[in-house]
């Protein structure tokens, strides 16, 4: 039979002032760990939940991002009569074509400037993304010099305010309105109207990109077989959703190596003192290691209790650290995304997967930290466990 | 089930048969013969006193006879059970139940209250929770300190610390006490309590008591005195 458990969870409770290190020290570890995991996730979050699954977006064949590429309107308008395409209420194809800019705006934190997406769009664009919502204010009106912002750069962007402008070349647009989109990257972009913009960029007739919604979802990989079979169409049709999680995939994968990289490194060290402090706990009780052997209790048991201690103690500190962790949760910033060249704002998110990850991180903790101080009690003679003071 | 495991013939009436016993360390590439061929018989109810200076080898001899070391050659059989021929696992069981251990610093678990000490060796048998409290109780009761059984360590006095270690030696009945040096960190008055109940555990309740002691007064209450000198039994 194993050594009762409330003679571990007194112990701990006893030598407090030992195990706090231990604690805090792991504590610390999944904190960080927490934190650099939810800005990974959140990152990656913002971008999958951008677009939708039933629409297809289509852009250049080898383009990296929307900025690059090029749909010419003559094929725009050979794709959006296609069969495929769902039509709206008013017999018209639901589809958007966009052109995309990157501007210089200052950041409400320091003032240093940083980019922003500037994407000119129909109006038609509302009902084909899907999930945008003007929070404040109102649409944008066709036709004038009015544009729409995204609501997290209201408070990352110096003058994204309703009422505000938006200054691009000798231009001055006049913030209408401000949008939400499901926390999708679209809430870090200004929106204005295709035909006032798209003219002011100078970019002819085409678009950098067009999305169409899809009668079926199904039907994208044929539509984008059929573009591919048109020998003038250098374009490509994916899912909208997913081509916009693909973007997040080098920024998010650097701040999960990071998150990995800085979890590994604290983590050794939290290791060794854990290891330490669990040393510490078996010298100070040599004699009970000893005076339970002599009573009866196994090598195994002896492990198995020193080894619930600490995993005891990690589950603690693994608590501890998710808590220290959780006010970052929702915290809002925003990171340069390699592919559009501009600011993808995102909030922080600490998710079920997240807080079990680092909870099992905190138990491997304090797993590894445990078995050598506790195989060490285990194994000491009982006749040398009883002399220790 | 570990007592059967290596049944010996006992010799008349021993309960604890120490034969030709040698037991060596090796400190570094020296060996150091720490008992040097001891035979010991002890009848069934005897109270032993094992006396001699220190490093004489009674504290060896007393780990010996309670399975908690092995000789280097010879046997060591307690109630017909070679204790040198069981395994690791067989032997903790055995000790469980065949053994009960009176420390001279008492080792009591401090934080556990006086009942859950004396409550642990029932921990390794089949009782329920119950009947084990119950046990420890009774156990308490016997030795005095029944109206303690939810103090800890740190708030009784050394003797009655010593009296729940008694306790704990007695709870699951084992057929020997072993005592080492049971009186060393008591005061007179205190270490007299604890040999009147050692002598009253051996009287009425039969239990066979190896005691190893400095303290001649201690020594006058076993019914039997060995002395140890340099690894041999002296007398």
């Amino acid at each position: 039979m194993a050594v009762p458990i409330s003679y571990n969870i007194r112990n701990v409770r006893q030598r407090w002032q030992v195990t706090l290190l231990a604690i805090v020290g792991i504590a610390m570890v999944v904190a960080v760990f927490t934190v650099i995991m939810s800005m990974s996730e959140g990152f990656r979050l913002a971008l999958r939940a951008t677009g939708r699954d039933d629409n297809a977006i289509i852009v250049q064949r080898g383009s990296a991002s929307e900025l690059t590429s090029g749909v010419p309107l003559d094929q725009r308008n050979q794709i959006i009569v296609d069969d495929r395409v769902a039509r709206g209420a008013d017999g018209q194809p639901l589809a958007s074509w966009d052109w995309v800019i990157v501007i210089s705006a200052p950041k409400v934190t320091d003032g240093q400037p940083t980019n922003v997406t500037f994407r000119a769009v129909p109006p038609r664009a509302y009902e084909v993304r899907g999930g945008i919502e003007v929070v404040e204010g109102r649409k944008y009106t066709p036709g004038l010099d009015e544009v729409i912002v995204g609501r997290r750069l209201t408070d990352r962007i110096q003058g994204m305010h309703l009422g505000g402008t938006v200054k691009y070349q000798k231009k001055e647009f006049k913030i209408v309105g401000i949008f939400t989109n499901d926390g999708g990257a679209f809430e870090s972009e200004i929106w204005g109207d295709y035909d006032v913009i798209g003219a002011l960029f100078q970019r002819g007739p085409g678009s950098n990109s067009l999305v169409v919604r899809m009668k079926d979802p199904q039907d994208i990989p044929a539509l984008d077989r059929w573009i591919r079979d048109q020998p003038q169409m250098q374009l490509q049709a994916l899912s909208e959703r997913k081509y916009y999680a693909d973007q997040a995939g080098p920024t998010a994968g650097a701040l999960k190596g990071l998150a990995s990289l800085v979890a590994i490194i604290m983590g050794i060290g939290a290791v060794f003192g854990a290891m330490n402090t669990m040393y510490a706990i078996v010298a100070a009780r040599t004699r009970e290691i000893g005076t339970l052997r002599a009573l009866g209790f196994s090598r195994t048991s002896i492990l198995l209790s020193f080894m619930m201690e600490s995993v005891f103690l990690a589950v603690i500190a693994g608590v501890l650290g998710c808590l220290l962790a959780f006010p970052m949760n929702g915290f809002s910033t925003g990171t340069g995304q390699t592919q559009s060249f501009s600011e993808i704002a995102f909030a922080f998110q600490i998710t079920p997967p997240i807080l079990t990850i680092g909870m099992l991180f905190a138990v491997v903790m304090g797993v590894v930290g445990g078995l050598l101080p506790a195989w060490r009690g285990a194994r000491m003679p009982i006749t040398t466990a009883l002399r220790e003071a | 089930m570990s007592a059967q495991l290596h049944p010996v013939a006992r010799t008349a009436d021993a309960l604890v048969d120490v034969r030709n016993v040698v037991k060596t360390y090796k400190r570094d590439t020296q060996e150091l013969t720490v008992l040097n061929g001891i035979s010991l018989q002890v009848p069934e109810g005897e109270f032993v006193a094992l006396m001699g200076p220190s490093g004489s080898g009674k504290t060896t001899l007393l780990n010996l006879v309670a399975g908690i070391d092995r000789p280097t050659s010879g046997q060591v059989i307690v109630a017909g059970t070679d204790v040198a021929k069981l395994s690791e696992s067989e032997l903790a069981r055995w000790r469980s139940r065949s053994v009960g251990f009176i420390f001279q610093f008492y080792n009591l678990i401090p934080v556990l209250s006086a009942v859950e000490n004396v409550e642990l060796p029932l921990l390794l048998t089949s009782l329920g929770k119950r009947e084990r409290r119950d046990r420890a109780l009774t156990a308490l009761k016997v030795v005095g300190l029944a109206d303690r059984s939810s103090h800890y360590p740190r708030q009784l006095s050394g003797g009655q610390e010593q009296r729940v270690a008694i306790a704990r030696a007695i709870v699951a009945d084992p057929k020997v006490l072993v005592a080492d040096e049971p009186t060393g960190d008591l005061d007179s008055r205190s270490a007299e309590e604890i040999l009147a109940l050692m002598e009253t555990l051996n009287r009425e309740f039969k239990k066979t008591i190896v005691m190893v002691t400095h303290d001649p007064r201690a020594a006058d209450r076993a019914h039997t005195q060995h002395h140890l000198e340099k690894g041999v039994l002296a007398g």
